[in-house]
């Protein structure tokens, strides 16, 4: 693709998509955004296609010197490559799942969703600290704006805190940042990954940064603004931040805490995996006594990013690939679930799960959706759920067997809520008449529902495509944190494998040194 | 040097002080009748002063070219930079006024001429190199704030604000007088480079006096915590034109003239007044956002707003280096571009009949009455939140990185975490303004004047602004090398 910007490009079309949706009336805005947001798509699977794997580790780079202080740097690996196919995969979804249940102010609605995917693939594409700084932070105006106009009844506590909560954890990363930069002379964040910090400087630096992302993430105790900020956005809304937001704290992690600080990432390894253990367990059991659809799925999420945790601070490859497929993953089955419930709230307005019930019967093609979308959150092989799940506790169980075990048991929570979930809304009887007079998908939702689910299955039964981009780039950074890594707690023994029972005509040769400790 | 020499380097004070009598025979003849052509020659006047103080600013000026009448005065480049921001606040302070005016027929001529002698004034004090020039410089833009914030005559809150004002004005200004008093008592000079060089070798008590006694009346100007009391009283009594003219000069002018005191007059002794700095900025941050959270007046709020930033910027001063200066010079100038594109927002804030609008409950809803009206104002709330990728986050960004560049990161960390406080009373704005149920009071025209000046300032603080951020930081660190080149 030589020097063509193609990642500017694909940050201006939503832009230009965002401001002219100000301009315009509820029908061409929604038109606009869907043809803006399809356009990047296609950018998007152009760059997966021209991506080389196994080239070299950035590529599609653009530097252009136009800022002081900082620089106008873009460029992506196998990971961030993932992460913008994503988000530009979602996005589409996203604007067809407002398409008709959002009335009042559509214009605005359409643009800031354009905005919030100009900043996603910006964070992700972002090679200079402190424009991905501006990209991560600048989030949080539309996010705000969205929760807080076109939220549900909590709706203005909910946008407080979800704005609060993650700006005081930004602003410490910020000062971290520049004190990096001041300290090394360069914004550039490729050569800050292989730069080695004092480690008594990594511990700052590496809390200030987790801080910001533990919050985005968001991982156990800091969790608390996601329920409310999901049950009171709109169904696009919880589509996007469950489907991306919550990637860019996953992303941070693996972009920054673990190749800039690898000793401070090793210190406090335990306190991730303490603190993933008890989100896995604590939230499970939340989400199991939920009645309101959307914040079951919210705690749901919130148990999913500690497996995502756990993994990347596995400090090996396996733990790593588990964690990037399970954010991707967790992107695809949490937003077609966050869909599923708005397919459902679009013709009851009510998210609570005791209104519903035996929807099997009047929408049989919505009830097999959902169940895909279940069975991929418990992680049933063939979905994209059991890869990444595996993968995850795979990398987990070499550093510790008893953090696996614990995050094994929120596995099992998970498949305890989601199927107590599946049964209430779509078995049993049709209690309520509303409910059960409840029409099947229409072709519009058919179309958000189909992608979704062929990408589950695609990823849980080729996750080759997925991860091959992302091997090399994942295979560095394993070779980055090695020197650091947590020592195993398993200690195996080399077994002493038992003399082979050997068959007559292999008597003859017994005596062969082949097999020297197999001789008692 | 000779006499010439420091004629041509003051020749934007002269045009000030000539434009100024002149029109003051011309108000005195055609009475109020001519009080909008008064302000249109004023904004002439300004904008034609900008163009001789540009220059300055523009080639780096410093060192002894610049000082005229033997040290008492100095035009280098960051006198230049200050009087540009200056100047510009106050032409906008200017055309912003006569819709305001009009409808109380309070238009006088006297208005424009006031500005004019309080942007003289203000003048002087970013160029003075000496205690008696800068108190001339301090008082004579003080005198004409007292009147200007008492200018609504009929209105008893502008009354009381003049009065207030006057008061604890005089009070900071006798502050400030016995501090320099003390300081030439100790040091016999009232030379800035001669205070500098006499207590390089070491800080008497009396000395150290006369530095606490001077910042504490300079608070006072800049209103920090713990001298900021009278802010929200001036700022909601006076006319909002004032306000505004009062949020944005006055506040250049006083932080230009503190960064002058304390880098050339009193650089030498960085660490005695570095505590004292440290203080007042956290203590404005932390203030400035509490205060502000519990407040229904919009002009009020600003008045916090504005402690808040004097805040931050003293961020950039406790650093006591040529970064932290060159950061607090953008940090202002981005500050007055948000001040004003506010307070005009405030101003085009007015009810079916006209009358102005200052509740914030008056505002619930804007957004759906007025888009573009509240558009700019949630964008100016965000920036001064300091929230990328407005410009205003440069401000907060370039004075951070001058402190921890400065060893200050703990002030660094604790100041940004401040204004995360900060950020609530901003968001509750947009809160209003987007999130209510509206109930469209706002329905008042606006002048073209008013609706240009909001889309140029609306322009700066947007994301283009950062295209900005080479230029303006070239030049900050143009005027702030020449600040410490005077040291």
């Amino acid at each position: 693709m030589g020097g063509f910007p193609i990642l500017s490009l694909m940050l201006l079309v939503p832009l230009v998509g965002a401001i002219a949706c100000l301009f315009l009336d509820a029908r061409p805005a929604r038109t606009v955004a869907l043809v803006a947001t399809l356009i990047d798509f296609v950018l998007g699977v152009v760059l997966w296609a021209n991506y080389d794997i196994g080239g070299a580790q950035w590529q599609f780079t653009e530097r252009t010197e136009i800022f002081a202080g900082f620089s106008y740097a873009l460029g992506i690996d196998g990971i961030a490559l993932m992460l913008i196919m994503l988000s530009v995969f979602l996005m589409p979804i996203c604007i067809g799942a407002g398409w008709t249940s959002i009335n009042k102010r559509v214009g605005e609605y359409m643009a800031a969703f354009l905005l919030m995917e100009m900043l996603m693939i910006g964070v992700f594409a972002a090679q200079d600290l402190f424009l991905f700084y501006i990209f991560f932070e600048a989030g949080l105006i539309p996010m705000y704006l969205i929760i807080g106009i076109w939220g549900g009844d909590n709706r203005i506590y909910a946008s407080y805190k979800f704005f609060l909560y993650t700006l005081l954890g930004s602003v410490l990363m910020l000062i971290a940042m520049l004190w990096m930069v001041n300290e090394t002379g360069t914004t550039d964040i490729p050569t800050l990954m292989v730069t080695d910090f004092a480690p008594a400087a990594q511990t700052w630096l590496w809390l200030a940064f987790f801080a910001s992302f533990a919050v985005k993430m968001p991982m156990w105790p800091v969790h608390t603004w996601l329920p409310d900020a999901h049950v009171q956005a709109p169904t696009a809304g919880s589509v996007i931040l469950a489907g991306v937001l919550l990637k860019m704290g996953g992303y941070g992690f693996i972009r920054f805490s673990l190749p800039m600080f690898p000793e401070a990432s090793a210190q406090f390894a335990w306190l991730i995996y303490a603190l993933s253990m008890v989100a896995v367990v604590v939230t499970s059991l939340i989400a199991l006594v939920q009645n309101d659809m959307k914040k079951l799925i919210a705690y749901s999420s919130v148990a999913h990013m500690a497996i995502v945790t756990v993994g990347v601070f596995a400090f090996n490859t396996q733990g790593l690939e588990g964690s990037m497929i399970m954010m991707l993953s967790h992107g695809l089955v949490s937003g077609a679930l966050f869909l599923a419930v708005g397919v459902i709230y679009d013709r009851l307005h009510t998210r609570e799960i005791d209104r519903y019930g035996g929807l099997s019967i009047n929408m049989p093609h919505y009830a097999l959706f959902f169940l895909l979308f279940t069975m991929a959150s418990i992680g049933l092989p063939g979905t994209s759920g059991f890869v990444a799940e595996f993968l995850s506790l795979a990398g987990i169980y070499q550093v510790s067997t008893w953090v696996a075990l614990i995050c094994t048991t929120g596995i099992i929570l998970g498949a305890a809520y989601m199927l107590y979930l599946y049964r209430r809304v779509a078995f049993g009887e049709q209690k309520h008449a509303d409910a059960a007079a409840m029409g099947d998908l229409t072709l519009r939702e058919y179309l958000m529902m189909i992608p979704l689910a062929l990408a589950v299955l695609w990823m849980g039964i080729y996750p080759e495509s997925f991860l091959a981009p992302m091997r090399a780039d994942i295979q560095a950074l394993d070779a980055r944190i090695a020197r650091a890594a947590p020592e195993s707690d398993s200690k195996p023994t080399p077994g002493k494998p038992q003399a082979a029972v050997h068959t007559v005509s292999e008597v003859g040769h017994g005596a062969t040194p082949a097999a020297p400790e197999g001789v008692h | 040097m000779d006499f010439s020499h420091s004629l041509k380097l003051i020749a934007p004070e002269e045009t000030l002080s000539i434009a100024g009598l002149v029109l003051l025979l011309v108000a005195a003849w055609a009475g109020d009748k001519a009080a909008r052509a008064i302000s249109i020659i004023a904004v002439a006047v300004l904008v034609g002063v900008s163009f001789l103080v540009a220059p300055a600013l523009c080639s780096g000026a410093m060192g002894p070219d610049t000082v005229a009448f033997l040290g008492q005065y100095r035009a280098d480049a960051f006198a230049s930079f200050a009087k540009l921001l200056i100047y510009l606040a106050a032409a906008t302070s200017l055309m912003i006024a006569p819709q305001f005016f009009d409808r109380f027929n309070a238009m006088r001529a006297e208005y424009p001429i006031l500005v004019l002698f309080a942007a003289l004034g203000m003048g002087i004090m970013v160029s003075a190199t000496d205690l008696i020039t800068l108190y001339i410089g301090l008082e004579l833009n003080s005198l004409a704030a007292y009147v200007l914030a008492a200018f609504l005559r009929p209105d008893a809150r502008s009354a009381e604000a003049g009065l207030k004002y006057f008061v604890l004005g005089a009070l900071a200004s006798g502050i400030l007088l016995f501090g320099m008093s003390l300081t030439y008592g100790f040091t016999g000079t009232t030379n800035f480079a001669g205070i500098n060089a006499a207590i390089s070798g070491g800080l008497s008590h009396g000395a150290l006096f006369g530095i606490v006694f001077m910042l504490a009346g300079l608070a006072f100007k800049i209103s920090a915590v713990p001298f900021h009391m009278w802010t929200p009283d001036v700022y909601e009594g006076a006319p909002t034109p004032v306000t505004t003219f009062f949020a944005t000069a006055p506040k250049v002018a006083a932080l230009a003239l503190t960064m002058r005191v304390a880098i050339d007059a009193f650089g030498s002794q960085s660490d005695a007044w570095r505590q004292i700095v440290i203080f007042a900025s956290l203590a404005s941050i932390v203030v400035g956002a509490l205060g502000a959270i519990g407040q229904a007046n919009i002009k009020r709020l600003m008045a916090y707003s504005s402690i808040n930033n004097v805040g931050f910027m003293l961020i950039g001063l406790a650093a006591a280096t040529m970064q932290g200066a060159s950061a607090m010079l953008v940090y202002l100038a981005i500050y007055v571009a948000m001040s004003l594109g506010g307070f005009i927002a405030i101003l085009m804030m007015k009810d079916g009949d006209g009358e102005p609008v200052e509740d914030i409950a008056q505002i619930a809803g804007l957004s759906r009455t007025r888009p573009g009206l509240s558009a700019a104002l949630a964008m100016i709330m965000f920036s001064l939140a300091g929230i990328p990728p407005l410009f205003g986050f440069w401000g907060k960004f370039v004075v951070f990185q001058a402190a921890v560049e400065a060893d200050l990161v703990a002030l660094a960390a604790i100041g940004i975490a401040a204004s995360v406080i900060g950020a609530f009373y901003y968001l509750k704005i947009v809160k209003v303004m987007y999130f209510d149920e509206p109930v469209d009071v706002i329905r008042g025209k606006s002048d073209w004047a008013h609706q240009f000046l909001l889309v140029v300032t609306a322009l700066f603080i947007s994301p283009l602004g950062y295209l900005l951020t080479k230029w303006l930081g070239g030049l900050a660190d143009a005027a702030a090398t020449a600040l410490f080149l005077a040291a």
